[in-house]
């Protein structure tokens, strides 16, 4: 690791770590404080299908029995623990018995698909209007897009989902509704399906870029401000080089980088609201089981669901952290 | 920028230099007015709406279904009417005492969360920032553990667990969460003030620890932690909006979150009753637009060279 310091590494390291086991606890401690029996939930569940329950006493004891909830603290600690290092939740109460590591397996593509997608957009979108803001010869329109850019910056994205569900699906009929696919295609790898997603995704994901281009912009602009005073863009100039060439391969390529790093501030709260902009559209993803898992009651599934997204940003922010001296140089990072 | 010096001054400029005369204090910038003016407006709805409005219109069943507001038709062709300007729900609720009580909700939860998140932000960052060593370390890697950690997904799992919940518990459970950026906002401020010459002075003239971290530094920070505070209400109501339109949250108590939830689950895109979720939705906006004018407001406060003249 050439460019990382080994302390840095280690520091990085130890705090990914804890992160992911701190996140673990508490969501493993939180059901235990709470009264609710999950045993008793379950046979509430069997009771509401049968009508009444014989010797409800004993099948209370053996549902207890298979959650492992009978057994010591400790014991039940350990067994979860080790179960998700190996994303293992155990099994889902209200698809019983789907694993909920299947569960997830099966809608976090979706999630994953939707979130590199509208990432994408608004980090080309949002920091090239950001540098254009700068720009001397950008047509004076875009500095309209100043006052535009911060205001959606401050509106969470299931405000912009609501209003562009009910603008384009509901009154203009352009997009669908809810669902990730059409009910009458088959998922698989032709055309139609494929066609049928990105009709699907385009609202969600719509909704979640224009409630963060705004924010790249915002940090492109302050960024571009700074590299337009530097000498070897005046020596450009004075070279005679094509002004747009500036200012893609002089400007922005160098004002580009420290975005990177906003990226690892930002993506735990991204994550969260996409979880909302897909419980709204009903989406097929995360947002939509964990949705899905509130409604039901079912305690492994929402565990395992904020587990895997924790996971996910804790990850996201430590791969970022690490890969950014490669991206830039320049930068080094200080030890300890 | 670069018009300052041009002979004659624009009208806007004019304008500009009038108001610079008359409010020549930053506190009282146009953006930071007009933020908190939004604000203020929420609450006076609040408040003037209670002594003015019949809150037991907010029961369900307490008035017709599905009413527009005034000036509309729903899809049977009702008109609004009189005694319910906004309209009402699909679980016929008044939306005007929906919104007059749940608009002040949505503010005090954010802003108790704030407060709390806030207070134990002021304490750690100056203790760690000021005191160093072990404390130091347990302090900071906690906060850069929690800050990865989305609220959001914990607190769903903490309300699925324990059912209802009161507004007050809401705000105290997101309290639990927006502590980290002021910890680390205020510890790395300490850490750059220790330096200064008037907090060695006071450390040479012999005052407590205590005086110096709050008479001495703390009114350095005043536009850092109102800063830091508005961020932090704004990530609390996004926060408690997040658990609300979940489903989670108050169960008995309106909310603005609850009321989107509602009108999502009773599908009132299909059927066309924008009011039911979109006075909700607009209510928002105006909270999150105002706390953006108030946060630029205070970048002006406390950054001097945002201050322009044109």
């Amino acid at each position: 690791m050439g460019r990382i310091p080994k302390a840095y590494l280690i520091n990085r390291l130890v705090t990914l770590v804890l992160t992911i086991l701190i996140a673990a606890t508490i969501i493993w401690i939180i059901p235990r404080l709470s009264p609710v029996d999950p045993a008793e939930i379950a046979l509430g569940r069997m009771a509401a299908g049968a009508g009444a329950v014989a010797n409800s006493e004993e099948i209370l004891a053996q549902l207890r029995a298979n959650m492992g909830i009978d057994q010591p603290f400790l014991v039940q600690y350990f067994k979860y623990i080790t179960g998700a290092l190996v994303f293992d939740f155990g099994l889902s109460t209200a698809a019983f018995p789907t694993p909920v590591s299947t569960l997830i397996m099966n809608a976090l593509p979706w999630t994953l698909g939707l979130m590199i997608l509208s990432l994408l957009i608004t980090f080309f979108i949002g920091n090239l209007l950001g540098a254009l803001m700068v720009w001397d010869r950008s047509p004076k329109l875009v500095r309209v897009a100043i006052p535009v850019a911060m205001v959606f910056t401050s509106i969470p994205p299931i405000l912009s989902g609501l209003l562009l569900m009910w603008i384009f699906a509901a009154k203009l009929q352009w997009f669908p509704l809810t669902g990730a696919y059409g009910l009458f295609v088959e998922p698989s790898w032709t055309w139609a399906f494929v066609q049928s997603v990105l009709h699907h995704g385009f609202l969600p994901a719509l909704s979640i870029v224009i409630v963060t281009f705004g924010f790249w912009a915002l940090g492109m602009r302050g960024l571009m401000i700074g590299v337009q005073g530097e000498d070897y863009v005046k020596l450009a100039e004075a070279k005679g080089l094509k002004p747009r060439y500036i200012l893609y391969r002089y400007m922005i390529r160098n004002a580009i980088l420290p975005q990177i790093t906003a990226f690892a501030l930002k993506i735990g709260l991204l994550i969260a609201g996409q979880v909302l902009v897909e419980r709204i559209f009903a989406y097929n993803g995360m947002g939509k089981l964990l949705y899905d898992a509130i409604l039901n009651q079912d305690f492994p599934v929402i565990q395992g669901v904020s587990y895997v997204i924790i996971l996910i940003t804790a990850l996201s922010v430590f791969l970022v952290d690490l890969l950014y001296p490669f991206i830039d140089p320049r930068i080094r990072h200080e030890a300890g | 920028m670069a018009t300052q010096d041009q002979i004659p001054p624009t009208r806007a400029e004019r304008r500009q230099a009038r108001r610079i005369r008359r409010f020549d204090n930053p506190w009282l910038n146009p953006k930071l007015l007009w933020g908190a003016g939004f604000l203020v407006g929420i609450i006076i709805l609040g408040l003037v709406g209670r002594m003015l409005w019949d809150l037991e219109l907010v029961f369900t069943g307490s008035s017709p279904l599905k009413l527009p507001p005034i000036g509309f038709e729903n899809l049977r062709g009702q008109p609004g009417v009189l005694e319910h300007p906004l309209g009402t729900d699909g679980g016929g609720r008044d939306l005007l005492a929906l919104i007059i009580i749940g608009a002040p909700n949505t503010l005090f939860v954010g802003l108790l969360a704030s407060l709390i998140g806030m207070s134990i932000g002021i304490f750690l960052g100056f203790s760690a920032g000021f005191l160093g060593g072990r404390v130091d370390d347990v302090i900071r890697v906690g906060a850069d553990v929690m800050i990865t950690i989305p609220p959001l997904l914990i607190l769903v799992v903490f309300q699925s667990a324990f059912g209802d919940v009161t507004l007050t518990m809401m705000a105290l459970l997101i309290a639990g969460f927006v502590w980290q950026s002021p910890t680390r906002l205020i510890r790395a401020q300490v850490l750059s003030m220790k330096q200064s010459g008037y907090v060695q002075m006071a450390q040479l003239s012999g005052a407590s620890t205590g005086h110096i971290m709050f008479r001495e530094m703390l009114p350095n920070l005043v536009p850092y932690l109102f800063g830091s505070f508005i961020a932090s209400v704004t990530t609390s109501i996004v926060t408690a909006v997040g658990l609300e339109v979940l489903g989670l949250g108050p169960q008995r108590i309106p909310t603005l979150g609850r009321t989107i939830y509602e009108a999502i689950n009773a599908g009132a895109l299909i059927q066309n009753l924008w009011w039911w979720w979109g006075l909700p939705t607009l209510l928002l906006g105006v909270i999150f637009i105002g706390l953006l004018l108030i946060n630029l407001g205070l970048d002006e406060v406390s950054n001097p060279r945002l201050r322009r003249l044109s």
